[in-house]
């Protein structure tokens, strides 16, 4: 079997079309790439999906902690301890958990040209309730760097804002908003990058990694347990994974150049990776 | 445990939840919180002595010395960790029985890796399968330690690294003005001044490591997320504490105990950063407030 044939069968296993069966015995390095690439889909979607779901969210939750009324504050404070103060693990299989017990039951949602068909046992599947707990975990974390961003916005740009009489959402949009992002920036690339390698634990915890469609990783320990030699899986799987954050870096960079572009080249942030992994 | 445990059945309310929760099996699930605890003191220091090495060789002027230090800080950072403690689980057992079977079989001829299976000689078997079963536990628990030392150990060589570049230069210079050696500035100027500045990032790895603690489960230790797995699920009437799924209680339970443990951690590491940048001007100083947000 060529390795085209292998791409072929395996190449987007991990959502469904192709072969059914792994292979079960004589893997080659093709089959180990193919499919550990293929379940990187899965890594991608919630990464991706999250990151953006999240970034609203995390807009809100930001700007929620500095609000002046407490009923506003108190909920986005409470929200950040909770998620940022436990383990993503443990949030996982306390949401799968939750889910499970939930009545099966199904909405129908009409929007006038078609309609959707919410079900609740979606809530147990991974491609949904896995992306919920992802979505609540970053837009904690990154609700924090925007709260902490928020807090550091020279006082000058915002009085300047008033004299120049903006207000409200104008001057939200127009002033705050670009600053807190340039602020932040460089801690939310961070995230971005961590909030990926988080994605691994998803078939992990709990969530079934339904007809063996799993991530990255579910492979990797598929190859690792059948073989019994991680030297292979692994280190194909960290490959990957170093080319997407690679990649974060570079495409993340350049949005943070695209912020900083009136500013001198020496006043400009520099990006730096720090350690923020495990959530 | 209660004289009036003696029959699960004929139990009601109170008395019921007060024998369920001190059957042998919750009791085992306490004391796993003890296992966690144990990681967490032991992994710590271990973790910053990796750590240190790290950053040592990092700044090592022998040169394949500091690769290996550059490279140990950043191919941790590029990869998602539970591959690490997937693959060093696996890999450290491998190695020590490969080694073990060099040493004590000389003349077995027949290759290590057969097709899918690793087979080592009898004798070369970690821990032997002779061994008591607490061997068995302990050996897995150190593995557990050694792993998550070698993925900690990275991040903190990382925070140590950024730490002895802080400390300012003229410091060092005072010292080589004294006629020290690298050796003698090192051990003498950097190393106790380089603290206030790794304080910071020690303290965001302390949390981390508190969090990373469930992943024990992964690496097939019974802590409190096998526990609470296998304690919630769904009891039929043949147990002697029927009652139905309950796995999400013992999850929130959970919660809670990580959020009291890192409310707490946090409580204590901002009074020590207080301490240790009282009246200076640090960057430390300035952390102080970061840390806490």
């Amino acid at each position: 079997m060529s390795c085209w044939t292998t791409l072929h069968d395996y190449g987007l296993r991990s959502i469904g079309y192709g072969e059914r069966l792994l292979p079960k015995s004589d893997f080659t390095l093709c089959d180990q790439f193919v499919l550990i690439g293929s379940g990187l889909i899965w890594n991608l979607y919630f990464g991706i999906l999250a990151l953006f779901f999240g970034f609203f969210l995390a807009t809100a939750v930001g700007l929620g902690k500095s609000a002046k009324s407490a009923w506003v504050r108190m909920p986005s404070q409470f929200f950040i301890f909770v998620f940022r103060g436990s383990p993503l693990f443990i949030q996982f299989f306390l949401f799968y958990e939750a889910f499970v017990l939930l009545p099966k039951m199904g909405v129908t949602i009409p929007l006038g040209f078609t309609e959707i068909n919410l079900e609740t046992r979606w809530l147990t599947r991974a491609w949904l309730g896995a992306l919920i707990v992802l979505v609540l975990n970053t837009a904690a974390y990154s609700g924090e760097i925007f709260y902490g961003a928020l807090k550091s916005i020279p006082k000058g740009e915002i009085e300047a804002a008033d004299a120049y009489g903006l207000s409200g959402w104008k001057r939200f949009r127009r002033i705050i908003w670009p600053t807190m992002m340039r602020l932040a920036w460089p801690a939310y690339t961070n995230e971005a990058i961590f909030m990926l390698h988080a994605t691994t634990l998803v078939f992990f915890a709990s969530f079934p990694a339904w007809r063996q469609s799993g991530d990255a990783l579910y492979y990797a320990s598929y190859f690792a347990d059948k073989t019994f030699n991680p030297f292979i899986p692994y280190p194909i799987f960290a490959m990957y994974f170093i080319l997407i954050t690679l990649t974060i870096t570079f495409v993340f960079g350049r949005i943070n150049r695209h912020l900083n572009r009136h500013l001198p080249q020496e006043l400009r942030p520099k990006m730096r990776l720090r350690p923020q992994i495990m959530r | 445990m209660f004289s009036f445990c003696s029959d699960p059945s004929t139990l009601e309310g109170g008395k019921w939840l007060a024998c369920y929760l001190t059957t042998g099996k919750h009791m085992a699930f306490y004391q796993s919180f003890g296992t966690v605890l144990g990681l967490l003191f032991v992994t710590a220091p271990v973790a910053l002595l990796f750590g240190f090495l790290g950053a040592m060789a990092a700044r090592s002027h022998f040169t394949p010395m500091r690769w290996l230090g550059r490279i140990y800080m950043a191919v941790v950072r590029g990869v998602p960790d539970i591959a690490f403690f997937l693959f060093f689980v696996i890999a450290l057992d491998q190695g020590i029985e490969w080694l073990r079977h060099k040493a004590l079989c000389p003349d077995w001829t027949e290759p290590v890796r057969q097709g899918n299976d690793f087979v080592v000689c009898p004798a070369a078997k970690m821990p032997l399968s002779s061994a008591p079963q607490w061997i068995h536990d302990t050996y897995s628990f150190s593995l557990a330690v050694f792993t998550f030392a070698i993925v900690f150990g990275a991040f903190a060589a990382n925070v140590l690294f950024g730490a002895m570049r802080a400390v300012p230069r003229p410091q060092m210079e005072t010292a080589e003005a004294y006629g020290m050696s690298h050796r003698q500035a090192f051990w003498r100027i950097m190393v106790p001044q380089m603290w206030v500045f790794a304080l910071p990032g020690l303290s965001n790895l302390w949390m981390i490591l508190i969090k990373a603690t469930p992943l024990l489960f992964l690496l097939g230790i019974k802590d409190i997320v096998y526990y609470a797995k296998e304690l919630g699920g769904y009891k039929t009437q043949a147990f002697a504490y029927p009652h139905p799924d309950w796995r999400v209680f013992y999850f929130l339970g959970l919660l809670v105990f990580y959020l009291l443990f890192t409310k707490a951690s946090q409580i204590v590491l901002d009074k020590i950063m207080r301490r240790l940048t009282h009246g200076q001007a640090t960057l430390g100083a300035s952390f102080d407030k970061e840390v806490t947000a």
